[in-house]
């Protein structure tokens, strides 16, 4: 960008030295995510050898033999229809909040923009009793129980991805001139048309980054599900942590299922990649 | 046209979805952290307790060494993630060839998994087959052990702190530098200011903003860290790591001690929130001073 930012004032000593840095930050960034491919191509036998840096050989099997398992099978459907599932719901939750917080005077607005945030603070160990209570018992009816069920986590990850996702679109929806949602209404537009017409299309690039970011981090949570799961709706993250067990831990399967669980959340990163530095301003950008 | 009841009524299925998975079991810590109440002790059921459980954690020494731990775990790893995220943010915002493609490199721990970012360094770190202690044996002669010695373990899982989290500030800080005006830069340079000036009278207060954001989702998060500590290092060993997060869940799920871990939730948020508060205020003064 702006040249006189950085760059021509630099000695050629500097310069080098900037180019190892970044070399060196790269480097590390990318070496754990290699480890994790390597490992996962080796065989048991394989991984007890000396760790070499380089592998010949592939090891499918650390793949094929989770990966045709009814149980990680449906691990894998319950991550992706949770996921999904919460992402679309927080964006749509999101947009109409922040709508309600950027463009409508409100008593104790700002208490609420604030409390919303503080529902991210929390440890979430101590949460973990009444949220079992709440699941078990308090939300029951008949036999039926929130406990174990996509719906339960759907909606409890609310309580993370809802106050990240006002904190990003909040900033956006501000930076939206209120003289387009006001001379649509004088058209006598009614308030879903605003919403669709206007603010939808051009609130895009943050309700996008909003929706990936949400989906991510509802893919990658592992201590509710571990905790208020147990058979029918565990998800990938928790089908991880078993691989770990007190006979011993299957190391190539677990950086295989770590590789698999890693790949949507790369689609989405590689489709809104020119979105993701415009999204993430949080209200910094004005006009 | 603007009536409150609209707003109200957009806001009401945040509020009511937030209200039942966040007040409510928050309400419910509140009440139990005045009780005692443990499956395994001989009392059954809950006794109230008053302010006991309180009176109890100012003198509990696991309870602030963890305490402490966090902190310098949390202090080192987000400074760190700030000061390598700025300068990669810096590097990135420049045009370059190839650059979509190192952006994409340099978010790619964020999109991992914490409990899967947990298993991949201990794939790293696991005396025997991991590489980094391997190497470290060869090359230098570096007994690094993190199931032995606890500051290896400390030290390591503040880099993996860092190697997870500095894409989000890269990231965030990126959106920042690309958002400033440009027209205080040029004014500068005519005026003969140098680099480290335009850095903190220009750059630093103009993103102020994304700044502040930034440093609270980190800090909050790197607060109550459990899932890639719990899965690299088990919180051991011994203690060493054992960060507050793991701590409260050793209290309430294994030893079963609600009461207890209820109240030191309560403590550790409101300490949170408390520490938030400071740094926020202590930024914002110097933003003052450095605007004038």
């Amino acid at each position: 960008m702006k040249h006189h930012m950085h760059g021509s004032g630099r000695t050629l000593p500097g310069r080098i030295g900037v180019y190892v840095l970044w070399i060196t930050a790269t480097l590390f960034t990318l070496f754990p995510v290699y480890w994790m491919v390597l490992v996962s191509a080796r065989s048991r036998v394989e991984l007890f050898d000396s760790p070499t840096l380089v592998q010949k050989t592939f090891y499918a099997q650390n793949y094929i033999k989770p990966l045709t398992n009814p149980t990680f099978q449906r691990y894998l459907a319950n991550s992706l229809i949770i996921a999904t599932s919460n992402a679309a719901l927080v964006a749509f939750l999101a947009l109409l909040a922040t709508y309600a917080l950027s463009r409508w005077r409100l008593k104790g607005s700002d208490s609420i923009f604030f409390w919303t945030i503080t529902n991210r603070m929390a440890p979430p160990a101590a949460f973990m009793l009444p949220l079992f209570l709440l699941f078990t018992r308090v939300i029951k009816i008949g036999p039926w129980q929130l406990f174990d069920t996509r719906i339960g986590l759907i909606l409890l990850y609310c309580v993370f991805n809802l106050p990240f996702a006002i904190w990003l679109l909040k900033g956006i929806m501000d930076g939206i001139p209120t003289e387009l949602d006001e001379a649509a209404e004088v058209d006598g537009a009614s308030l879903a048309t605003v919403l669709w017409r206007v603010i939808v299309p051009l609130a895009a690039p943050g309700i996008a980054i909003t929706a990936v970011l949400s989906w991510v981090f509802a893919w990658n949570e592992y201590l509710f599900a571990a905790t208020l799961t147990s058979v029918h709706a565990r998800t990938v993250t928790t089908g991880l942590a078993e691989y770990v067990t007190v006979t011993g831990t299957n190391w190539g399967e677990m950086a295989a299922i770590s590789v698999v669980s890693l790949l949507p959340a790369l689609v989405f990163l590689a489709l809104v990649q020119r979105y993701i530095v415009m999204g993430l301003t949080f209200g910094a950008v004005k006009g | 046209m603007k009536s409150s009841r609209t707003g109200w009524g957009l806001l009401a299925p945040t509020l009511i979805i937030l209200a039942i998975t966040g007040l409510l079991p928050f309400l419910y810590v509140i009440y139990i952290g005045f009780f005692d109440w443990n499956i395994f002790s001989a009392k059954v059921g809950k006794v109230f307790a008053a302010g006991n459980n309180y009176r109890r954690l100012v003198f509990d020494k696991d309870f602030l060494g963890s305490l402490a731990k966090t902190l310098v775990f949390a202090g080192w790893a987000v400074t760190s993630e700030f000061v390598i995220g700025y300068f990669l943010a810096r590097t990135l915002s420049r045009n370059f060839p190839g650059k979509a493609f190192f952006r994409t490199i340099h978010t790619l721990p964020l999109m991992i998994a914490p409990i899967a970012v947990g298993a991949t360094w201990r794939l790293l770190t696991i005396p025997g087959f991991g590489p980094v202690p391997f190497n470290l044996e060869k090359w230098f002669h570096f007994s690094y052990n993190i199931g032995r010695y606890g500051g290896h373990a400390l030290v390591t899982i503040i880099l993996m702190d860092i190697w997870h989290w500095t894409p989000f500030v890269t990231l965030t800080l990126l959106a920042g530098l690309s958002s400033l005006p440009v027209e205080p830069f040029e004014s500068a340079v005519v005026d003969g200011a140098n680099r480290r000036q335009i850095f903190w009278y220009i750059t630093i207060p103009g993103m102020m903003p994304v700044i502040l954001t930034t440093f609270f989702i980190r800090m909050m998060d790197a607060l109550r860290v459990v899932d890639e500590v719990w899965m690299l290092t088990g919180g051991g060993p011994g203690s060493a790591t054992r960060v507050v997060g793991i701590h409260i869940w050793r209290i309430v799920f294994p030893k079963t001690d609600y009461g207890y871990g209820s109240a030191m939730s309560l403590l550790t948020l409101y300490f949170t929130i408390v520490l938030s508060w400071l740094v926020y205020t202590a930024i914002a003064a110097r933003r003052r001073q450095s605007v004038l």
